[in-house]
C-alpha cells in the first residue's frame, strides 16, 4: 500500500468562512497533513461539483478518494478516522451533549449573532436582544471550564470558532457590543484562551484580512 | 446493570418522536412515554429542554438528551444490541450527511407545500420536495438506505414513509408517488412493513384527521 497516495487528504474551502475554517482547525489539531484548495463559489470548480454534487458548497473533505460534506459531519469524521487528540469524550451522555451544543450553535446561536451584525436599524434592537440571549446560553454551558471540551479543545470549541474569532470582527464592523468582557466575562475569557491556543492561532485566518473582507461586504 | 430509568417526552404523531421510539424498540429498551401538550408546556419539558422547549426529549437516569438524531445516536452508543449506525467512519459520515439532508431539505418544504396559503409559495415548496426526493431516489441503491437492513438514514426518513403520504392526500398533492419516485416509493412500503417499524408508527386515521382539520382551518382562515 502506497501510504502517500492512499492517505491523501484534501480540503476544498473558503478562507473567510468559519465553516471551512472548522475543518482546517480539526485537521491541524490532529496533525494531519492536507492539501487545501480555495474555491470560488461564483465559478464552481469541476472538483467541487464532483465532490459535493448535492449542495455544491464548501467545506468538502476528500480522504482516500471519499468525499464528505457539511462541516459538523466532517468534524466527526475526522475525529473517528484519526484517533489521536479525541474531540469527543468517551462517555455516551457527554458525547450527546457535545453534539447537541454543536447543533445549537449552528441552528440558534450563530444565526442570532450573524443577524444582529447585519441587521438594519428597523430590526436591530430585537436582533441584538436575541444575540445576547444566545451568548448567555452559551456562557451558561461553559460554566468554569477552560474550554467547552474541558482542559483541552473539543468538538464544541472547534465548532464555536465563529464565536471565538469572527464575532469580535463582525461586531466591530457593525458598531455593536455583543461579546465583551463586561457582558460575558467567562465566554470572553474562553475566546482569549481559544485564539491564543498554539494550534488554533496558526489555523485562524489573519485578522486584518478577515476584517477587510467583511468590511467590504458591509459596504455593499 | 443498574436500574435503568428511561422516559421519553413526546407527542403522538410526531415523526421526530417516532425516530426515537424506533431506536428504543430496536435496542429493546423499556421506557415510559410521557405525552406532552405543546400548547401548554409542562414544567418537566421546560426543565429538560429549556433552550428549545421541544419534543422529543429522552431522559435516561434523570439526564436529558434533546434533538431526535442526537438522541438516536445516543441510544446507539448507550445500549448494546443491533447497531443503528455503521462501524466504518466514512459510512457513518454518509449516514449523518443524509440524515441531515432529510432534516434540512424535506421536512420544512413538505410541510409548507401543504400548509401554506399562498399558491406560489406552495408550488415552490412542492418543487423543492420533488428535487429532494429525486436526489434520495438516486442515492437509494439497495433495499434500504442502510443496505440490506435499515439503519440511521431509514429511521431519519420515517416522515417520508408515513407522514408525507398523509399530508399529500390531505392537500390532493403528488409528492411521493410510485410513478415519480419508484425506488423511494418501494422503500417506503418495505420500511413501513418491517415489524419493528410497524409497531412504532402512530395510528393512521387520527393523524390524518388531525392534518385534515388543520388544512381545512387554514383554507377557511384564508378566505
Amino acid at each position: 500500500m502506497d501510504s502517500s497516495d492512499n492517505e491523501q487528504v484534501r480540503l476544498l474551502g473558503k478562507w473567510a468562512s468559519p465553516f471551512s475554517n472548522r475543518v482546517d482547525l480539526a485537521l491541524k489539531l490532529k496533525g494531519v497533513p492536507y492539501k487545501y484548495s480555495e474555491e470560488d463559489l461564483a465559478n464552481k470548480s469541476v472538483d467541487l461539483l464532483n465532490y459535493n454534487p448535492v449542495h455544491k458548497k464548501v467545506p468538502v473533505l476528500v480522504h482516500n478518494g471519499n468525499s464528505i460534506a457539511e462541516s459538523l459531519v466532517i468534524l466527526q469524521y475526522i475525529d473517528e478516522a484519526w484517533n489521536n487528540h479525541p474531540f469527543l469524550p468517551q462517555e455516551p451522555y457527554q458525547r450527546a451533549l457535545a453534539r447537541f451544543w454543536c447543533k445549537t450553535l449552528d441552528d440558534k446561536i450563530l444565526p442570532a449573532i450573524w443577524n444582529a451584525c447585519w441587521s438594519n436599524e428597523k430590526g436591530r434592537e430585537k436582533a441584538v436582544e436575541e444575540a445576547l440571549e444566545a451568548l448567555k446560553i452559551l456562557q451558561d454551558e461553559l460554566k468554569d471550564k477552560k474550554f467547552f471540551g474541558g482542559e483541552t479543545i473539543g468538538l464544541v470549541d472547534i465548532a464555536a470558532n465563529f464565536i471565538g474569532y469572527w464575532v469580535s470582527i463582525l461586531q466591530e464592523i457593525a458598531g455593536l457590543e455583543l461579546l465583551t468582557i463586561e457582558k460575558f466575562p467567562k465566554l470572553y475569557k474562553w475566546s482569549q484562551e481559544y485564539i491564543n491556543h498554539p494550534v488554533i492561532k496558526e489555523g485562524l485566518p489573519p485578522r486584518d484580512e478577515l476584517f477587510a473582507f467583511f468590511k467590504a461586504s458591509a459596504k455593499k | 446493570m443498574a436500574e435503568e430509568d428511561v422516559k421519553l417526552l413526546g407527542v403522538l404523531g410526531s415523526p421526530f418522536v417516532c425516530r426515537v421510539q424506533i431506536a428504543l424498540k430496536l435496542k429493546g429498551v423499556e421506557y415510559q412515554f410521557v405525552p406532552q401538550d405543546l400548547q401548554n408546556k409542562s414544567e418537566e419539558l421546560l426543565k429538560y429542554n429549556p433552550i428549545h422547549k421541544k419534543v422529543p426529549v429522552l431522559v435516561h437516569n434523570e439526564k436529558p438528551i434533546n434533538e431526535s438524531l442526537i438522541i438516536v445516536e445516543y441510544i446507539d452508543e448507550a445500549w448494546k444490541g443491533k447497531s443503528i449506525l455503521p462501524a466504518d467512519p466514512y459510512q457513518r459520515a454518509l449516514a449523518r450527511f443524509w440524515a441531515k439532508f432529510i432534516d434540512d431539505k424535506v421536512f420544512i418544504a413538505a410541510w409548507k407545500s401543504v400548509f401554506t396559503v399562498d399558491k406560489n409559495e406552495r408550488e415552490k415548496n412542492v418543487e423543492e420536495v420533488h428535487e429532494a426526493f429525486q436526489i434520495l431516489e438516486d442515492e437509494l441503491k439497495g433495499k434500504f438506505f442502510g443496505g440490506e437492513e435499515f439503519g440511521f438514514v431509514d429511521i431519519a426518513a420515517v416522515n417520508i414513509a408515513f407522514w408525507v403520504p398523509l399530508i399529500q392526500e390531505v392537500a390532493g398533492l403528488q409528492l411521493l408517488t410510485n410513478e415519480k419516485f419508484p425506488k423511494l416509493y418501494k422503500w417506503s412500503q418495505e420500511f413501513m412493513n418491517q415489524p419493528t417499524i410497524k409497531e412504532c408508527l402512530p395510528p393512521r386515521d387520527p393523524i390524518f384527521g388531525f392534518f385534515k382539520s388543520r388544512y381545512e382551518n387554514l383554507l377557511a382562515s384564508a378566505n
